[in-house]
């Protein structure tokens, strides 16, 4: 069973929002609700399982064409709604997915660009000072992961093996890289950015906090009182700091992202 | 008259024929090009030799500076030729650096606009998740640079653009394309893996490009230019749109748009080329 159909992100969703009204006139795959947290106003964003699709390849909460687009939809309705505001409701996008859609309808009708919509909205909203957290509560898988919670400002994980973060599933990385799924393991052993469990993903400098729970699937009392301690210690952090996404810069797995930085400002 | 064809053809040069250094040289006005971190400074992937993979001096991305139209101007070039195109640690980090100084310049006051040349087939999977966390900053940085200066892709061909770049891609003022080229999130041997050979047959070329390559992406409106493989009509096409600025709504901003097309789409039949473009009608505003 995938994280997606274990339901992980609409139960996080049902925990964190209450008995919040789901905002309505979105794709039945996406939930959406505001709330309020440490006494800041919220908007949780999900995408879940929808049996009932249109689109046939994206029933499992694959990030598709709808989902895409319904993500850029209900992320401009805040950006909107705020614009006159000094306080941006904060956007955390609970995240569990695991791929985006992939179809003959998805490529024809412009996955990538539904995508880049989604990716667009969330951008402008973290530019105009939404504070944007990704809660990676399952699978956060390549594009899907791309188009719903990469462009945080923090992003915090829940320690368990179904929490992963990569660019592929392991079966089709195999053939594209020409290598069997136990080739591809045993180098994944080796090299960090390869792995495809969390503590390797943590020491790429990424993750903002690794929360342990009780229930990863069934949030108990006090897993949520934890996790809500986490996003109200990450907003309270934002709050002071830049923008960009800079504060992912720094880990020694990753030392060569910053030495092509200083490189190309010494050289520019 | 087939005198005056053989004539042009004579004067065409060819774009999709260069490598990736010689595009940057060949789209900066004359005399102006300056490659950052060439070569020579050997910033390779520290990744690909504990895996057995030659790695290359400058990891398959040209970062150029120089003059377009008169007006300062990056360009990034990947170079197709280089493990498909594919993005690891440092080409990365080369792109999203180089977008992020161009923003930084304009908040400075200096014009600086950039274009991507996009051949590349996405995260390099060698290097998975840090060419993943490259591209989100990639995107970050075109959204961020987009509010200052158009920032123009183009997909010349023949590798096409696919994976997380082909969401940069998305997210560009302006996006080109050439016959040659080919725009889509799934490179077709991946869709075959996860979806089957009814789906998707990855073998079928006319197939593969009656979706997803550049006639049929400009016919549905999905691009904002179709050009010829010339080198001229390139730079030609480049001076005139970022003399036209940035476009009033970039298309990735037309959710309520794109939503109320794709719910009229009667999803109970596999998609086709005309399918599409009769969907997409008006697309480009």
């Amino acid at each position: 069973m995938t994280t997606a159909q274990e339901q992980r992100g609409l139960h996080w969703f049902q925990a964190l929002t209450g008995n919040a009204q789901p905002l309505d006139g979105l794709p039945a795959s996406l939930r959406v609700a505001d709330g309020e947290l440490a006494g800041q106003a919220v908007r949780y964003l999900a995408v879940i399982a929808d049996e009932n699709n249109p689109f046939p390849r994206a029933r499992n909460g694959e990030v598709g064409l709808l989902e895409g687009w319904g993500l850029a939809q209900a992320v401009d309705a805040a950006i909107e709604a705020d614009r006159n505001s000094p306080h941006k409701r904060a956007l955390i996008a609970i995240v569990d997915v695991p791929s985006q859609a992939y179809g003959r309808r998805e490529e024809a009708y412009g996955i990538h660009q539904a995508l880049a919509g989604a990716v667009d909205a969330y951008a402008r909203a973290r530019l105009a000072g939404h504070a944007l957290i990704g809660l990676l509560v399952g699978k956060a898988m390549s594009g899907a992961f791309l188009a719903h919670g990469y462009q945080a400002n923090r992003l915090i994980a829940l320690r368990d093996s179904g929490v992963m973060v990569h660019a592929m599933g392991k079966a089709a990385a195999a053939r594209i890289t020409l290598r069997s799924v136990e080739e591809l393991e045993a180098l994944a052993a080796e090299v960090p950015p390869m792995a495809y469990d969390l503590d390797n993903y943590a020491s790429l400098g990424l993750l903002a906090d690794i929360l342990d729970v009780q229930q990863v699937t069934q949030p108990t009392t006090a897993d949520l009182s934890r996790v809500q301690e986490a996003l109200s210690r990450a907003l309270a952090d934002i709050a002071s700091a830049p923008r960009d996404l800079r504060s992912r810069l720094g880990a020694t797995n990753r030392a060569a992202s910053s030495q092509v930085r200083e490189l190309l400002r010494a050289q520019w | 008259m087939a005198d005056q064809n053989i004539q042009r053809l004579l004067a065409q040069r060819s774009f999709t024929e260069l490598g990736a250094r010689q595009r940057a040289r060949a789209l900066l006005d004359a005399g102006s090009f300056r490659e950052l971190i060439d070569p020579f400074a050997r910033l390779i992937s520290p990744w690909l030799p504990k895996q057995g993979i030659v790695p290359q001096a400058d990891d398959g991305v040209v970062v150029a500076k120089g003059l377009i139209d008169g007006q300062p101007a990056v360009i990034v070039a990947i170079e197709g030729a280089f493990q498909g195109g594919s993005l690891g640690e440092v080409g990365g980090a080369k792109i999203a650096g180089s977008l992020e100084l161009a923003a930084e310049d304009n908040r400075n006051g200096i014009p600086t606009r950039a274009v991507l040349l996009l051949e590349t087939g996405g995260v390099r999977l060698q290097e998975a998740n840090l060419g993943l966390a490259a591209i989100a900053e990639i995107q970050s940085a075109i959204v961020e640079l987009r509010q200052y200066q158009p920032v123009i892709g183009l997909v010349a061909g023949p590798v096409g653009c696919f994976g997380g770049m082909s969401i940069a891609a998305g997210l560009c003022s302006y996006l080109l394309v050439t016959r040659e080229a080919r725009l889509g999130l799934n490179g077709p041997q991946v869709i075959e893996q996860e979806a089957g050979l009814d789906e998707y047959d990855s073998r079928d070329r006319p197939f593969i490009w009656s979706l997803t390559g550049g006639e049929q992406r400009h016919a549905s409106g999905l691009v904002d230019g179709y050009v010829a493989d010339d080198v001229e009509a390139i730079r030609g096409e480049l001076h005139s749109l970022f003399a036209q600025g940035k476009p009033e709504t970039e298309r990735s901003r037309r959710h309520a748009w794109f939503l109320e097309r794709l719910r009229a789409v009667d999803t109970s039949v596999q998609a086709d080329a005309a399918a599409v473009r009769s969907a997409y009608q008006g697309a480009q505003a």
